[in-house]
């Protein structure tokens, strides 16, 4: 799989947020975070009905190695959230773009972001 | 910091592993999942890069007797093919590295320091050696260590070695170690790892790496050998409760405190260096009746702790966490931690601040995982 996904969005802070237009945005971390985080097990994720902000922690991914905030890339009111991925954080490895989604938010408004071929760029990753 | 390289580099490049520094060394942190290599090593078998250790020689009349003044076991009293893990101290014994020693012949040692010590090691080794009738040799460049390493690794060693010879293999005792035919060269083969699980570990030229390394995993593919990074190798000892060096292990800490009084031979007749400090140390009971000691923790929710976290009681910071991670095999959070002793016993509710938020932890027994015998 490539490892930036070419019809996503993404923040410096390696969220990607799908830009289907309608209804609340869903929300994931790319597969360059995914990799560099090692094997993931265990994810915090916002409670549905909560409040996240652009560019504030909203959770935490933990893998064997390490663990990482998880940043919100919009402001929002959080609709739904992957509880397979909190079941099975290891899907988030195997298929961060798809199954391995994390959350998805009623967007207000949206923070910086970066498109596909940006985030590829600064990352030394391919599309 | 110069990032040198094993003999078995290219083999990692080809594997598609990631690296990660490791005591000056660019090692393979994994090459595909280290949970994965992790459950092989548990379950089958892992083959670990390991030449990043030191491979100092001291050989000579005087090289038992050197030793029980250089290191704090009584190493003349290890047998010939027998193992000793030790301790190199300063005179405040303070620790300045753990290794393995084998006693290879009456007067010949093999003494293994870690990566990132070997070279403070083997200086200190010659420096200390002055007035012995030894010679102390550094042959960490040339040296690459091999290690095969979970329920499989007799069977996997077996088929590379002539049959005359397995029971040399087969017999082999835990921390023993013999001149075994392998792969058709005499290699020093030992019954020794660092995950917990039975294995070996074997030394080989560096120019004889890559094709013992290549063989290694073609003939063990049918066991489930995979090659295993220094991630897997991190949660593989963590489990099994061993001290890392720069973790748990550390100059300012003493063998008391983390637990390691039995490596310190005060009753040794000779004279070795740190000996007299130590001694101060235990009539003092630091590290056992007051001070800080090293303790298993369990982690009760799913959040792990990690190292430098602080542990607490009632809200006041009576610890911090020295390595922590999710156990893979266990499927709960463990950790090491230098706690003060008076909530050091075994069952002792304690937290852990993890970045903000307080999470309950238990004092358990080490080792957290044992394998079945």
């Amino acid at each position: 799989m490539s490892k930036v996904a070419a019809e996503l969005k993404y923040s410096v802070e390696h969220e990607w947020i799908a830009q289907d237009g309608s209804g609340p945005t869903t929300i994931g971390v790319s597969a360059v975070a995914a990799d560099a985080l090692g094997d993931i097990v265990y994810v915090d994720l916002p409670e549905v009905g909560s409040t996240v902000t652009a560019g504030e922690t909203c959770g935490e991914i933990e893998s064997t190695k390490s663990v990482s905030d998880l940043f919100s890339p919009v402001t929002g009111t959080v609709t739904e959230v992957n509880t397979a991925a909190i079941d099975d954080p290891a899907v988030v490895n195997s298929d961060p773009y798809g199954a391995g989604w994390l959350f998805k938010v009623e967007v207000e408004s949206f923070g910086p972001l970066l498109s596909a071929e940006e985030y590829a760029a600064a990352n030394g990753g391919e599309l | 910091m110069t990032e040198n390289h094993t003999a078995l580099y290219g083999e990692h490049q080809k594997a598609g592993a990631s690296f990660t520094d490791f005591g000056g060394w660019q090692m393979p942190l994994k090459y595909s999942s280290e949970l994965a290599e992790h459950h092989a090593v548990r379950n089958a078998a892992g083959l670990f890069d390991l030449s990043h250790m030191g491979e100092v020689w001291v050989t000579g009349p005087d090289a038992a007797a050197f030793l029980d003044y250089a290191l704090a076991g009584k190493l003349s009293a290890v047998a010939v093919g027998k193992a000793k893990y030790s301790l190199i101290c300063n005179v405040d014994g303070g620790i300045i590295d753990d290794l393995i020693s084998y006693r290879l012949a009456d007067e010949k040692f093999l003494v293994v320091p870690n990566a990132g010590n070997a070279v403070t090691v083997a200086g200190l080794l010659a420096e200390r050696a002055a007035g012995f009738d030894v010679v102390v040799e550094d042959a960490s460049a040339a040296t690459s260590l091999i290690a095969v390493q979970g329920p499989n690794a007799v069977a996997i060693l077996l088929t590379l070695v002539p049959a005359e010879q397995h029971a040399l293999v087969t017999e082999m005792k835990y921390y023993a170690a013999s001149e075994v035919t392998i792969n058709g060269q005499d290699l020093l083969l030992a019954r020794t790892g660092y995950t917990g699980e039975d294995g070996f570990e074997i030394y080989v030229p560096n120019a004889d790496a890559a094709g013992l390394w290549q063989v290694l995993l073609e003939n063990g593919a049918d066991q489930g050998l995979i090659p295993a990074g220094l991630a897997c190798r991190d949660s593989l000892r963590l489990e099994a409760g061993m001290p890392l060096y720069g973790n748990e292990l550390a100059v300012t800490g003493h063998a008391y405190s983390a637990g390691l009084g039995p490596v310190v031979s005060l009753a040794k007749e000779s004279d070795f260096v740190g000996k007299a400090a130590l001694a101060a140390i235990k009539e003092t009971g630091d590290g056992v009746t007051s001070g800080r000691r090293l303790v298993g923790l369990k982690g009760l929710g799913r959040r792990a702790a990690r190292g430098h976290y602080p542990v607490l009681k009632d809200g006041a910071t009576i610890g911090e966490v020295t390595s922590g991670q999710p156990s893979p095999t266990l499927g709960y959070p463990v950790a090491m931690a230098y706690v003060d002793v008076a909530f050091s016993e075994v069952g002792t509710a304690l937290d852990v601040d993890l970045r903000g938020k307080a999470e309950p932890f238990e004092v358990v027994a080490l080792p957290f995982y044992k394998r079945q015998k």
